[in-house]
């Protein structure tokens, strides 16, 4: 686990930046601009031809996997320090991580598969 | 054996406080940090949430239909809501701390800080323009 | 009006007597230029001479005197009574140090600490080269930030990673360590990196930023260490990829 902090830590920076920048937006026209109709929605012909590209299905997969790092990453600190947690400090670790890992595969696999 | 206080010639009893589980809520910078550490929660609830939209997008229109629905619920509204003020605080503080993190170096002088932070919100604006822009076409 | 007189609220704790700290009141006269330094100098010279507590130049630059203040670590030879009237005041040691006696902390941990990141130019000679080592002002401006460090360990008594985890390296050594390491007359940052790189190192820092705002010298060891995280998960990288010419 040591050995690769240097990498959590990274993956972390990579998800939080992704967050920081795409996240306000999307979210804002995702959960509340096209459910409230501030905005007309974008129409699933168009959705889907535009995740038919490869640079789309890319910027997808980051899009969830790196702020799920993020997550794990500073969830993992903040249990840590937040509520002392340190005798579950492996368990908390493989939970967090593992959750991120499985996140990614789970988009991965999406859109390898999607039509 | 008596349980008070110690006294021994070269190694006086020293007094260490316990730190209380509560620590955070002392000052408000702390508050502010635990609540800047707890916006990944909605971080990671929205990388969900665009997992959950992909999976809708590869199984047909109707249940794309049904994914824009439940959104429409109130209970996600409200999510939604508070998801994207943590979300939009986690920006904020992130591009602001930015400067600090990384130290540019042109020509031998540093970069200042206002510089790094101005270039961080254009990109910031650049991006948000760009998607929604993207996303408005169809 | 300003007021005759000020409270001063202080730490009393004397292992011999008692098993926890309690609070003793002193009403000393308040001057406009008096620092907090001056005043409990007052009281241990007219008051009540038992009360201990370090200091030294009195000016900011040694380090010695840092307490807390109404809550907040700070210098006391630094600050004045005036931005705290009409008081009470209140002056406890250092957080998260052990209490030795009244307003006085134990600093072993973080003068070992500080040995582990070894602050001292580093070279592969050990004979000095003919004359001095040459620096630009480019070179001085690199690192010459981390070098206001006077050690007082305020940072330390900020940082709540410091609080809950007492073996974190904590900012000042980081910051310290940055200081050689951005030195261009030193070559001794792959040694450095083997103590930053361990569990309690720099990676326990979760970037609080309490350490910054309490730095009397602006120190900056947050940025520090953010620095130093980059530049150490760069050299993991490169050495993963380039194990062979790995710096």
């Amino acid at each position: 686990m040591e050995r690769i902090t240097p990498l959590l830590w990274l993956l972390f920076s990579a998800g939080g930046t992704v967050a920081a920048f795409l996240f306000p937006i999307h979210l804002f026209l995702t959960g509340l601009a096209f459910p409230m109709g501030w905005l007309e929605p974008p129409r699933y012909e168009f959705l889907h031809r535009l995740a038919a590209f490869p640079v789309t299905r890319l910027y997808l997969l980051v899009l969830v996997s790196m702020p799920l790092f993020h997550w794990a990453h500073r969830f993992r600190y903040t249990l840590y320090d937040g509520l002392q947690l340190k005798h579950l400090t492996t368990l908390i670790a493989v939970l967090c991580y593992g959750a991120a890992v499985l996140g990614t595969l789970g988009a991965a696999w999406l859109l390898w598969s999607m039509a | 054996m008596n349980a008070g206080p110690h006294y021994t010639l070269y190694h006086p009893r020293w007094y260490r406080r316990r730190v209380s589980v509560w620590w955070w809520l002392q000052k408000g910078s702390y508050t502010s940090f635990v609540l800047r550490e707890l916006t990944s929660v909605f971080v990671a609830y929205f990388a969900l949430v665009v997992l959950w939209q992909l999976r809708a997008l590869g199984q047909g229109p109707d249940a794309y239909a049904a994914f824009l629905a439940r959104l429409k619920t109130p209970p996600f509204l409200v999510l939604d809501a508070i998801a994207f003020l943590f979300v939009l605080f986690h920006a904020i503080t992130w591009l602001n701390l930015t400067p600090k993190a990384m130290v540019v170096r042109l020509r031998g002088t540093r970069v200042p800080d206002w510089a790094i932070l101005g270039a961080n919100y254009a990109a910031w604006l650049v991006c948000s323009v760009a998607v929604a822009f993207l996303l408005l076409r169809g | 009006m300003a007021p005759s007189t000020v409270t001063l609220s202080v730490t009393r704790y004397r292992p011999e007597q008692e098993s926890e700290p309690a609070f003793q009141t002193y009403e000393i006269p308040y001057r406009k230029d008096w620092v907090i330094l001056d005043a409990l100098n007052h009281v241990k010279d007219t008051l009540d001479g038992s009360l201990s507590f370090r200091w030294s130049c009195r000016m900011g630059v040694c380090g010695s005197c840092g307490m807390k203040v109404n809550g907040a670590p700070k210098l006391t030879c630094a600050t004045f009574l005036s931005d705290y009237v009409p008081g009470p005041i209140r002056v406890e040691p250092l957080d998260y140090f052990p209490v030795v006696r009244d307003l006085v902390v134990d600093i072993t941990d973080f003068v070992r600490k500080l040995k582990q990141v070894k602050p001292w130019i580093i070279r592969e000679d050990d004979t000095p080269t003919a004359g001095e080592y040459l620096q630009t002002p480019e070179q001085l401006d690199a690192y010459k930030q981390f070098s206001m460090c006077i050690n007082c360990m305020l940072c330390y008594s900020a940082c709540p990673i410091y609080a809950l985890e007492p073996s974190f390296i904590g900012p000042a050594a980081i910051a310290l360590a940055q200081r050689y390491n951005l030195d261009s007359r030193d070559e001794g940052a792959r040694e450095r990196l083997k103590v930053l790189s361990e569990h309690d190192g720099i990676w326990q820092c979760t970037f609080v930023g309490e350490c910054t705002q309490v730095c009397p010298k602006h120190v900056d060891p947050a940025g520090a260490i953010q620095q130093y995280k980059l530049t150490a998960a760069t050299h993991w990288v490169k050495s993963l990829l380039l194990p062979w010419g790995a710096r």
